[in-house]
Order: structure tokens, then C-alpha cells, then sequence
């Protein structure tokens, strides 16, 4: 550990760390703006420049590393001075339009120039102006205010790897540009809007939309995955207005995916905001009494074995619980919240989790992917996986999907028959994971959400056993899952139960008439058409696929509506806040359950949102333990059976369409057309 | 006056063969596998006590750099694994500045010898010379040269018989000025946009591809042969202590014959320019300034000129520098501010615009030394103009800042009543101008 001396002040720090660092940890503030702890040193800025003793000239802190009997001196005239000169350098090309800026109030040149600046400039020639450029639908560009710090270059290459953008030319004529005009193909650009310390890049679909200290910030949880990605809602009036990553060491760092951060506004459009019922053959508003009337009469009227109920894959744990306890209520054993089918298997938690959990990824040193895209399934935890795979000594390789995931991988085959053969040690990468010392294996629903999931989860299971995945310390088993309800619902148990039905237990059942009554709680990937005559109770929140087939429509609460429990996929049990109140006559989820049981006669001892959550605790105590991940523990799991040679497909045809809510995104609609239906990669030789 | 005999360079001129035969016979490559034979410590401790210092500029002592390279295996092999590299820079760019063209196209032979020595002193096994992109003839010279001394054993496996192997590459660039800072021609070399890198880590320790490397300028390596050929105390017995040897000086600008020419250093700037360039055109009174070293250093008036002696300390003494000893003549015709305008346009328009500093401040320069050649300012924008100076020199990356400064900050320093009457006499000017309006 060097010592070293800091405005007088002697401190011992870490070894291998800069001297800004070191000045941080002496409690000093050092400027910056190109320096970011999530990004290589790129040392340009000269914001942070600090006098070392022994040096003829002041040093750039962000870039020079501590060493052994440093004397550091931060508040000397000379480093004012040179702090000073920096700041006037970085302003006299700004177009200082800080009123027509949507970085005002949140930004670090503004911040900085009051702290560090001088009140007027000396400047009087002309100012540069830069054209601006056109790099995707969530990214506005506004160049002219660009300092050059390359965050954004170092973002885009390092972290997102879309090695896209570059700074052209040089001097002053430098400009941050993708050279050929394109959008840029990173699931994580919308990251480059919160690294930008300055005006350049700005967030397209919030465009003139809200100076920041109008918002009310409310700290949440992302639900666009199963990640569980720490966020925090900004809202004004009953209005979210953005979404913003909140710093997580555990599982985001601090990036989101674009989906999580700009599919928001399908939270205005499209929403359930009174209940329904089907009358004539159209849906038709009613009150909240009728509409829970006529579910109850129904309810009453069907024998338990032609009930069902199917969570899907927005749905928060009280509801899943509310809804777990009313079907017992009623008797029926019918319920699943699988809606894909996946052959998870209830009965070992290890079988179902991401028991590495998110942060082993940067222990791992041999990846296996099986059946899954990480990069539209988690677009975060795949830029983990990069990061690892950049630091080097990791091998990784995939079966499943081939498709570019930002870094270089093994590619073993497409589908079962590749699997078999590796648990038969017939492939070269089995003597990797038997010679790593933490291999991972990240099993995605591709493989698991077919008709031979079961046997390919033994498959999966048999690789870690005899390659030595689990160990002392370490378990290599990874489950990656692309629902945030779908660990909180196996957690519950929401599962079928003595001769009960699955997901397509109940849609063949309803198909055939052996089904009655069919409660989708925000499910909406499910066949609707194979839901026969069945009499089907919509809750949810948009009116999507679900709320078209319904005969009556329960008006929900989005993520953002309601305080409410996901676990993500490593079992981290998390907690959502309400950030803005559920449009019109719509409810949090678990209430209309509970006023439901009480029209149906079945009424539910869950009065308040402590009771509920009591009551999830008894179901598993893994929800008395907020904010850690919980892996499980090493069991039997899986069913050794045949398995057919079609390919493992990643469950994401779209990644920015997958519910109800990015569906009714007009951003994430720009978003498919410029990404997926290939309009970006046209020209004008497309003709 | 250098004699003949003691000129390293007997063909600056051209006038013999530049090939392998013409080299030969001015004896380049005699004796160099004993050279070789002697040892990577005995070059390094040579060229130490030869006190050879740096010809690119900045005047650091060769025989140090050189020493700073990591240690190797009594055959030579990396300790670490990490290969070392030698670099040539070749980038010769500077503004007033012809020595290593001279060098390249005419003598390439002194420079292929020198890398293998120069890689023999380094423990490397490749050495690759960045040349400028505009030098198209000097490369092929140069390939041609390299190409010769494969041919004949000289450089490759097993060079010159001494059991050394030795691979030669000549990398052509672009044309970019900043390609001549030592890292950026590193980035440059590995495929990267030119932009200086941070230091530390010097490249000795992480350098091209990350491996130990050392970047000499072209007339340092040259040199080397001849030195190590002739010994230490010879060279030593040219200049003044610390500023040893010879040196190739070019002079340009307002001299009746502008030439490049090898003399001992610390020789008196008058008679360096009235002994081979036929003195200051219209004599030596009608003087008014010297660059002596290249764009980057500042100007100095004709009575620093009378005395001053051309070596690292005197012209250091007066606030200006060797520099590449590129020595830029202007007499009394010369627009002296317009002048070091163009040096503050060259500037701006070389910086790769990576540091804020450079990037803002050398644009911010050059528009307010435009208005000073017409004398369009305020008088406090002189200071003004001096203190962004300082705002530039020492807060960027790398040296472009401070080449960019200096300049000006000489012209303010000995030609600020020059400056002062611009001004006085455009407000006058507009004052006439105007009453004759009314």
C-alpha cells in the first residue's frame, strides 16, 4: 500500500490505482470530464490536471498512476489556474445554449464552469458549429456542443462493442461521427446519453420534454428482463417521462438496455384504464362492481377442474400470490405462470437460477451458452460477458443461435445433437470446462421452452455434473431467463398442482372445451386463439393480445404504478415504487384479486400489502431477503428422455417488442423499423 | 570549420553513389560485425560517453535512452517474452527542417547500419523506420538500401556474420506532423489514428504492440556507426561539453544560398550562416530575425543572433531551443508577425485535436494572430494572447501544445512594439478613414 501525500495530508491507498483515484479517497474533488470509472483512461480533458511534486509541469490525475511517496497538491494557484485555462478552452467553441439544451441542470460543463470557471470569456472570434448527425432513434445529436472527451467512442467500443463510432478528422475540425451514416447497432446506446457530460448527445424521444428538477424521482427496478436491472423512474404529474439506470454493482453496474430506459412511453398508449365486459360480442366499459360481479358469477358457477390461471411475464409476486391463494380458494389446480411452456422444473431452485449470479460472470474463465442470445435477452449481462471476455483467459462458446454477440465465441452447433455430443465429451470445448477452474454454463429459455426442454435440462445438467460446474464455492449452473415474473413465480409456486395443468395443458384443454375459465393475469404471449370457449378474465395493463380475447377486462398496474416484488434471475428478490398513480379506474394488481375473492365469496385474508407480503415469506422465505441474490441448492432436476434435432431459437424474435408495454412503444416501433426491418442498412443503391 | 575528415555524412550532397557500393566505399559497414561482437553494454556505455544527444528536438542523451531498455538473455531473448522493438522516426515534418531527407535519400545505408547496431544496444530482433508520406523518393532509396543489405547479409538472420538476427521494415505515413511525436507514431504504426498516448508508460516499458521499444530520430541512429566506429572521445572533441559532436543544420529563408550542411556544434550562429550559406541576404545589418530550430522554438532578434552559439544550452539560455537545428533566416523584408501567424495556422491545422487544450487554444491563436498582422485588436490582447499561451504550454499531452506556444511567445517577447505600432496605427488608420466618411 503507497503512501501518499495529498494537499498535506499523508493517506495510504490501494496499489494500481491513479492519483485521482487517491485524491477521491483523501476526500478531495478532482473535475473531470472525460474520465469514467467504467472506461479505459483516455486522459484528454485536462480538466483534472493536479501539481505533482517533481514534476516540471502539472499531471493529468485520471491517467498517472499512484506511486510510492507522491506529493499531490489539488488547490495550489497553479492547478486553479490550469483548471481555469481548461474550462475557458472547453467553453470558447461551446455554443453556450444552455436554455435550449436538454442537458441544463444536469450538466457537468455547466456545473463544472460555475465551479471552475470564469464568469465571462475573452473569446471574440467566431465559434465553430458542427453538423449534427443522425445516429439512431433514441440518440439526438447536437454537435456543436461536443467537447471531445470520447466517452461516448469509448462506451460504443469497450462496453456496447459496436466499434461504430470514432472521432474523424483532426484539430479542431476533430468530430465525434460514425463515418457513414448509420444508427448505431447496440441494444445499450441509449448508455451514451447519460455518459455525455454535455448537451451533444441527448435523448431523442425525451427531446424538449422536461428540465430535470421538475421530476419526481422515484428509485425502482426494470422488468423488461429478467436482469432486474436497477432504475429510477422520473416522472412529472402522472406522467413518466424517463427511465434512468441506477448504480448497481450486482447486476446492471450502471447501464441499462434501450428497451428498459426509452420503452416508457407504451406506458400512455394503449392502456386499460377501466374495466370491460364482453356483451353482444363487444367489450363493452362497466363498473368495477359489475366487472368483478359477472368474474365472480362465472367463477362460482365453473367446477374447480375447468378453472385455470396463467401469470405472464410482467406479473409482480403479491399479484401472483393473490392469485396462487384464490385458486386454491376455488380448488382448482390449473395454474402456471410458464407461459412459453419452458420445462423449468419446479422442484429444485437450482434448476431455474442464475446461481453463478451476474457479478461471477467477471470470475468465469469458460462460458457455455446454450439456446440463448444474451444480447437481446440481457443486453446488460451480455455486456458483462464481453467485459470479461476483453479482460482475457476466458473461453466462451455457444449451441443454439448464431449470432454476433459483440465478442468472439466458439461456435459447437445449433441445437440438441451439439449438446449431446459435448456431455459425451465428443467435443474439444468439454476438455475446456473440465480444465477451467469456474466454468459457466448459461442455459437460455430457447433451449428449455420446447417440447424436449425436460430432456435437454437433464442434458444440461449431466454437462455440469461431469465437467465439474458445481464445486466448493461455485456453482456454474446458469438459468438465464427473459421474464421478470417468472423466478418470482416459481419462487411462489405458481405452478401447477396434483394433476394439475400447465400452460399448454391449459390451452389444449380450453381448445377442447375441458377448460372453462381461464384468468390471464397480464399474459399475453400465449396462443389466444387456442383459448377456445373458454370464458377468459383479462388483468393487466394494456390492451394487448390478452385484453382482445377477454370477456372481461380488469384494468392493472404497470411496474411503475405499484410497490411491488421481482425476482430476477439469480433469485435477488427486488422491489419496484410506485412512481406515478395507475391511470383512471385501474388498481394494483393484488387488490382486484383480493376484491375478487371477496365477490367471489373466497375472500382472502390479505387485507394489506404487509399481509400479502407476510404470506410470500411463508410461501418461500427466500422473499423475507430483499436486494441478494439466493442461489440454491445442488439437486436432481430434468427428465432423460429423447431429443429432437431441431435448433435451439432464442425466444426474442424482436428485442424491442416483447410485451405489452414495448408493443405499444411508438419508440420502440422506430426502433424495429430502423433496426429489424433493415431501413438503417438501406442506401440510396437499394433504389 | 568542420574538416572533411571528421563530416560522418561524405554524401549529403548526392554527389556519390548512394547504394550499397557508394556506402561501402565511404566505409559504412566496415567492421560492424565487431561492433556487434563487442556487446549490447559496450555500444550503450559508447554512446553514453559520446555524449550524443537526441537529434529529433528534444536533445534527451541517446546512450541513456537506449539503457533504459529492459534487460534480455546473454543471446539476446526478451526476459519477458515481450520482444523490444527499435523505431525510426522518419517522420521528418517540421517546418524549416531537411536533414533527415538529406540523410534518407543520400545516405540511407549510414541509417540501415545504425538500426542494426542501434537493435544490437537494444536487445531487438526488428526495427521499422516511419517514414513521411510525402517522402515518396526517400523511401524507395531507403527500401532499396534495406533491400541491398539483406542481399548482402548485412541485416536479417545471422547479420553481418555476428550471429544477430535483424529484420529491417520501412512503414510509409500518411503526412500528418503529430506522427512525429514519438507515441503517436507508435499509434500510427499500429494502424491507429495518429493521436499521442499517455505517458507513463513510457514506451521503453509498453511502446509499439505494447513491447519495450525506443524511437530514435533518423540522424541519431546515422550517427551511431561512425561513433562507435571512431570512438567516443572523437566525437566528444566537437562543442561544448554536454552538446558534443556534429550536426546536421539547415539553413533556409532570406540567406543567399540556403543550404544543409554538417558542422560542430555550438558554432557561433553568424558564422554557421556567413561560412556556408554566403551570409544574410543584403548582409548581415539587414537582419531582423532567427527561428534556430526549427518552426516550434521561439524567434530571436538579431542581437541575440550576433552572439549566440547553436547548441541545446546556449539557445536554451535565451529562452529558445535547438530543436532540430533547422535554422530559419529572415531579414528585414520579412512580416515578422504574419510570419509566426503561418507557424500558428501550421499548428492549428496539425494538432490532432485529442487534448483541449491544443485542439481549442492553437485555433484561438491563430484568429487572434491574424488580427494582429493587421493590427485589428486592443492593446491587452497582447497579454491576452500570451496568457493563452500559457494556458496551452505544459497542460496537453503531448509537446504540440508547447511547440504551438512558443513561437508566439517569442514574438511577444522580442517584437511586442512591433506589435503595439500595428495596433496604434490601425486605429489611427480607421480614425482617418472615418473622418473622411464624415
Amino acid at each position: 500500500m503507497p503512501k501518499v501525500t495529498i494537499d498535506g495530508e499523508t493517506i495510504e491507498v490501494p496499489g494500481g490505482i491513479t492519483v485521482l483515484q487517491a485524491c477521491e479517497l483523501a476526500g478531495k474533488e478532482v473535475p473531470r470530464f472525460c474520465y469514467h470509472e467504467r472506461l479505459s483512461v483516455a486522459g484528454n480533458c485536462r480538466m483534472c490536471l493536479v501539481e505533482m511534486e517533481k514534476s516540471p509541469k502539472p499531471v493529468a490525475s485520471c491517467a498517472m498512476p499512484i506511486a510510492e511517496g507522491q506529493v499531490i497538491k489539488t488547490n495550489t494557484p497553479l492547478v486553479k489556474k490550469a483548471r481555469n485555462g481548461v474550462m475557458e478552452f472547453l467553453l470558447i467553441n461551446h455554443p453556450l445554449d444552455c436554455p435550449i439544451c436538454d442537458q441544463g441542470g444536469e450538466c457537468d460543463l455547466q456545473d463544472q464552469s460555475m465551479a471552475y470557471g470564469n464568469g465571462q470569456s475573452r473569446f471574440k472570434e467566431n465559434k465553430r458549429a458542427v453538423p449534427d448527425k443522425e445516429i439512431g432513434p433514441l440518440v439526438k445529436t447536437t454537435m456543436t456542443r461536443c467537447i471531445h472527451c470520447t466517452r461516448c467512442v469509448r462506451f460504443a467500443t469497450e462496453v456496447a462493442g459496436a466499434e461504430e463510432l470514432g472521432a474523424v478528422f483532426r484539430g479542431e475540425h476533430m468530430e465525434i461521427d460514425t463515418y457513414i451514416e448509420k444508427a448505431l447497432t447496440s441494444e445499450l446506446s441509449g448508455n451514451i446519453v447519460d455518459l455525455c457530460p454535455v448537451g451533444a448527445l441527448t435523448s431523442k424521444p425525451y427531446a424538449f420534454n422536461a428540465r430535470p428538477w421538475e421530476l419526481r424521482k422515484t428509485e425502482s427496478v426494470d422488468v423488461f428482463d429478467a436482469l432486474g436491472a436497477s432504475i429510477r423512474v422520473d416522472a412529472r404529474g402522472g406522467e413518466v417521462l424517463r427511465v434512468l439506470p441506477r448504480l448497481n454493482e450486482e447486476t446492471n453496474e450502471e447501464w441499462i438496455a434501450d428497451k428498459s430506459r426509452h420503452a416508457v412511453d407504451g406506458l400512455k398508449r394503449q392502456r386499460l384504464d377501466r374495466p370491460y365486459v364482453r356483451k353482444d360480442g363487444k367489450l363493452q366499459p362497466v363498473s368495477w362492481s359489475e366487472a368483478l360481479g359477472a368474474v365472480a358469477a362465472k367463477l362460482k358457477a365453473t367446477p374447480p377442474g375447468r378453472i385455470a390461471a396463467i401469470a405472464g411475464d410482467m406479473a409482480d409476486c403479491e399479484a401472483m400470490t393473490a392469485l396462487k391463494d384464490l385458486m386454491a380458494a376455488v380448488g382448482s389446480p390449473n395454474l402456471d405462470c410458464r407461459q412459453d411452456g419452458a420445462k423449468l422444473d419446479p422442484s429444485a431452485r437450482a434448476s431455474w437460477l442464475f446461481n453463478s449470479t451476474v457479478a461471477g460472470i467477471d470470475e468465469a474463465d469458460a462460458i457455455l451458452l446454450v439456446g440463448t442470445n444474451p444480447r437481446w435477452e440481457s443486453p446488460v449481462l451480455n455486456a458483462r460477458i464481453r467485459r470479461r471476455y476483453r479482460a482475457g483467459g476466458v473461453k466462451i462458446a455457444a449451441i443454439g443461435p448464431q449470432v454476433d454477440l459483440t465478442y468472439k465465441y466458439e461456435y459447437l452447433g445449433a441445437g440438441p445433437t451439439a449438446l449431446s455430443d459435448l456431455a459425451a465429451g465428443k467435443i474439444g470445448f468439454a476438455e475446456t470446462l473440465k480444465a477451467a477452474k469456474k466454468p459457466m454454463l448459461i442455459v437460455g429459455l430457447g433451449a428449455l421452452a420446447r417440447a424436449d426442454g425436460a430432456a435437454v435440462l437433464a442434458i444440461a445438467r449431466d454437462i455440469a455434473d461431469r465437467f465439474g460446474l458445481v464445486k466448493d464455492g461455485w456453482n456454474g449452473f446458469n438459468v438465464l431467463h427473459t421474464a421478470a415474473a417468472r423466478v418470482g413465480g416459481l419462487e411462489l409456486g405458481f405452478v401447477p398442482g396434483a394433476q394439475g395443468r400447465d400452460t399448454l395443458g391449459i390451452l389444449d384443454g380450453a381448445s377442447k372445451g375441458e377448460i372453462d375459465f381461464v384468468y390471464l393475469l397480464g399474459a399475453d404471449e400465449i396462443d389466444t386463439n387456442r383459448l377456445g370457449k373458454a370464458f377468459v378474465v383479462y388483468q393487466g395493463h394494456h390492451g394487448d393480445r390478452g385484453a382482445h380475447r377477454a370477456d372481461v377486462v380488469l384494468p392493472g398496474a404497470a411496474y411503475t404504478e405499484k410497490n411491488a416484488t421481482y425476482v430476477n434471475t439469480e433469485g435477488r428478490v427486488q422491489q419496484t415504487r410506485l412512481a406515478v398513480f395507475p391511470p383512471g379506474e385501474a388498481k394494483e394488481d393484488w387488490k382486484i384479486l383480493r376484491a375478487l375473492s371477496e365477490a367471489a365469496g373466497r375472500k382472502l385474508p390479505l387485507d394489506t400489502i404487509g399481509q400479502v407480503r407476510a404470506r410470500m415469506a411463508a410461501i418461500s422465505p427466500v422473499f423475507a431477503k430483499l436486494d441478494a441474490a439466493q442461489p440454491g441448492t445442488w439437486a436432481a432436476f430434468g427428465k432423460a428422455g429423447a431429443v429432437d434435432g431441431t435448433p435451439f431459437a432464442s425466444p426474442i424474435s424482436n428485442f424491442y417488442m416483447t410485451d405489452p408495454i414495448s408493443r405499444a412503444s411508438a419508440t420502440m416501433a422506430a426502433c424495429t423499423e430502423t433496426y429489424l426491418k433493415g431501413s438503417a442498412a438501406r442506401t440510396g443503391t437499394h433504389g | 570549420m568542420l574538416e572533411d575528415k571528421d563530416r560522418i555524412f561524405t554524401n549529403l550532397y548526392g554527389d556519390g553513389d548512394w547504394g550499397l557500393t557508394g556506402a561501402r566505399a565511404r566505409g559504412d559497414w566496415d567492421g560492424t560485425r565487431e561492433l556487434i561482437l563487442k556487446g549490447r553494454d559496450w555500444i550503450v556505455k559508447e554512446m553514453q560517453d559520446s555524449g550524443l544527444r537526441g537529434r529529433g528536438g528534444a536533445g534527451f542523451p541517446t546512450g541513456m535512452k537506449w539503457s533504459f531498455m529492459p534487460k534480455t538473455t546473454p543471446d539476446g531473448k526478451p526476459l519477458d517474452g515481450r520482444p523490444h522493438y527499435l523505431v525510426v522516426n522518419a517522420d521528418e515534418s517540421e517546418p524549416g527542417t531537411c536533414k533527415d531527407r538529406e540523410i534518407l535519400r543520400h545516405d540511407p545505408h549510414k541509417l540501415v547500419e545504425g538500426c542494426l547496431l542501434a537493435g544490437v544496444a537494444m536487445g531487438a530482433h526488428a526495427g521499422y523506420i516511419y517514414v513521411r508520406g510525402e517522402f515518396y523518393n526517400e523511401a524507395s532509396h531507403l527500401e532499396i538500401a534495406v533491400q541491398q543489405a539483406y542481399e548482402a547479409g548485412l541485416i536479417g538472420k545471422n547479420a553481418c556474420g555476428s550471429g544477430w538476427d535483424f529484420d529491417l521494415y520501412v512503414h510509409r505515413g500518411a503526412g500528418a506532423y503529430i506522427c512525429g511525436e514519438e507515441t503517436a507514431l507508435i499509434e500510427s504504426l499500429e494502424g491507429k489514428k495518429g493521436q499521442p498516448r499517455l505517458k507513463p508508460p513510457f514506451p521503453a516499458g509498453m511502446g509499439l504492440y505494447g513491447c519495450p521499444t525506443t524511437v530514435n530520430n533518423v540522424e541519431t541512429i546515422a550517427v551511431a556507426p561512425t561513433i562507435l566506429r571512431r570512438g567516443a572521445t572523437w566525437f566528444t572533441s566537437f562543442g561544448r561539453p554536454k552538446n558534443a559532436g556534429t550536426k546536421l543544420f539547415c539553413i533556409s529563408g532570406h540567406v543567399n544560398k540556403p543550404c544543409t550542411v554538417e558542422e560542430a556544434m555550438s558554432i557561433p550562429l553568424k558564422e554557421l550562416i556567413e561560412k556556408h550559406c554566403g551570409g544574410v541576404r543584403g548582409g548581415w545589418d539587414n537582419l531582423l530575425a532567427i527561428i534556430p530550430g526549427g518552426a516550434s522554438v521561439p524567434v530571436l532578434p538579431k542581437s541575440i543572433c550576433d552572439t549566440v552559439l547553436m547548441d541545446f544550452d546556449a539557445l536554451r539560455e535565451q529562452r529558445s531551443g535547438l530543436g532540430t537545428a533547422a535554422v530559419i533566416v529572415m531579414d528585414k523584408s520579412t512580416d515578422i508577425v504574419k510570419a509566426i501567424a503561418r507557424l500558428s495556422r501550421f499548428y492549428m491545422h496539425e494538432s490532432c485535436g485529442q487534448c483541449t487544450p491544443c485542439r481549442e487554444g492553437t485555433g484561438w491563436l491563430w484568429r487572434v494572430m491574424q488580427r494582429m498582422v493587421k493590427g485589428q485588436a486592443e492593446l491587452p490582447e497582447i497579454d491576452m494572447l500570451e496568457e493563452v499561451t500559457r494556458q496551452i504550454e505544459g497542460h496537453t499531452i503531448c509537446a504540440l501544445g508547447d511547440a504551438a506556444a512558443w513561437p508566439v511567445q517569442g514574438l511577444i517577447r522580442h517584437f511586442r512594439p512591433e506589435m503595439e505600432a500595428r495596433i496604434r496605427n490601425y486605429k489611427a488608420a480607421l480614425q482617418v478613414a472615418r473622418a473622411a466618411a464624415e
